[in-house]
C-alpha cells in the first residue's frame, strides 16, 4: 500500500476521534476518544518511519504509547476524585467557574 | 496482494469500531469496542514491519488500559445515561467550522519530499526488535529515562488521587461501623 493510503486511513480515524471529544458529554467517552486520536497519530509516523526506512518514526509512537498510558493513569485518578465530589461525570458539571 | 486485503479489512474493521465507541451511549460497548479497534490498529503495525510497536500496542493498550478503564468505572455510576444535549448550538457550529479548515490548511499543505535523510536507518539484516532497542538505548536514552520517570510519576499520582480513604476495609467492619463511617461521610 501506499503511504497516501495509511495517511488517509490515520486522518480518518483523527476525524473520528475529533468527532467524539466535540460531540459527547461523557467524561469518560471523552478519555476513549483522546486515546482514539492519539493511536491515529501513531499510525501515521509509523507509515512516513516505513515510508522512508526510518526508525525515528516508531521511536515517536512508543513515546506516544507511553505518554497515552500515563494520562491514563492521572486522568482516571481525577475523574474518581470528582465523581466523589460531584456524583456525576457529566462535561457540564465541570463547567464551575461560568459567570 | 495479502498487504492490500489485510489494509483494507483491517481499516473497515478499526473504522466501524471507533465509530461505535464515539457513537453508542453505553460505556461498557465504547469500551469493548474500544478494545477491539485497538488490536486492530496493531495489525497495522505488523503491516507495516513495525512488529515491536505492535506487541507494544496489543500489551499496553488492550492489557494496561483497558484493564484500568474497567477498574475505573466501577467506581462510577457508568450506565446512567448522560443528557447530550448541546445548549450552545452556535459555538459547536464555530468550532467545528475553525477546526474543518486548520485540517484541511494541514493536508493541503505541500509535503516536502525533497533531501529526507534516514538519521537512524532500518537495518534489515537485524530485526525490528534490535533495530529499536539499538536506537532506544543510544539516540533517545534520555528521553527513555525521562518517560520512565514520567511513568512513575503516573502511577504514584493515580495511587494518591484514587486511593483516598480506601485504607478503610468495608468487608471486616460491623454493620454499625459503616453506618457510623457513612453518617460521618454526609457531613
Amino acid at each position: 500500500m501506499t503511504l497516501n493510503a495509511y495517511l488517509i486511513l490515520s486522518a480518518l480515524l483523527f476525524c473520528i476521534g475529533l468527532f467524539g471529544v466535540i460531540r459527547r458529554k461523557n467524561l469518560l467517552m471523552l478519555f476513549f476518544s483522546t486515546e482514539i486520536m492519539l493511536n491515529a497519530c501513531n499510525i501515521g509516523f509509523v507509515a512516513v518511519s516505513r515510508h522512508y526506512g526510518d526508525l525515528n518514526g516508531q521511536m515517536f509512537s512508543f513515546f506516544i504509547v507511553a505518554i497515552a498510558a500515563s494520562e491514563v493513569a492521572i486522568g482516571l485518578g481525577l475523574l474518581i476524585l470528582w465523581f466523589k465530589k460531584k456524583n456525576s461525570i457529566d462535561l457540564d458539571s465541570l463547567a464551575k467557574m461560568k459567570g | 496482494m495479502y498487504e492490500i486485503i489485510a489494509f483494507y479489512l483491517f481499516s473497515f474493521l478499526t473504522v466501524a469500531m471507533f465509530a461505535i465507541t464515539v457513537t453508542t451511549n453505553n460505556v461498557l460497548y465504547a469500551l469493548s469496542s474500544l478494545a477491539a479497534g485497538m488490536i486492530f490498529i496493531s495489525a497495522f503495525f505488523f503491516i507495516l514491519d513495525a512488529d515491536f510497536l505492535g506487541v507494544v500496542q496489543i500489551v499496553v493498550y488492550t492489557g494496561a488500559v483497558m484493564a484500568l478503564y474497567a477498574f475505573g468505572m466501577m467506581f462510577f455510576d457508568s450506565l446512567s445515561s448522560i443528557d447530550e444535549k448541546i445548549s450552545n448550538p452556535r459555538l459547536v457550529f464555530a468550532l467545528s467550522g475553525l477546526i474543518a479548515l486548520c485540517i484541511v490548511l494541514i493536508f493541503s499543505f505541500p509535503l516536502i519530499d525533497v533531501g529526507v535523510v534516514a538519521h537512524a536507518p532500518v537495518n534489515p539484516t537485524w530485526g525490528n526488535t534490535q533495530d529499536v532497542g539499538i536506537v532506544l538505548f543510544t539516540k533517545y536514552l534520555v528521553a527513555f529515562e525521562v518517560a520512565a520517570v514520567m511513568l512513575l510519576v503516573a502511577m504514584i499520582g493515580g495511587i494518591i488521587l484514587a486511593g483516598k480513604k480506601m485504607d478503610i476495609s468495608y468487608s471486616s467492619l460491623s454493620e454499625e461501623e459503616i453506618a457510623s463511617l457513612e453518617k460521618k461521610d454526609e457531613k
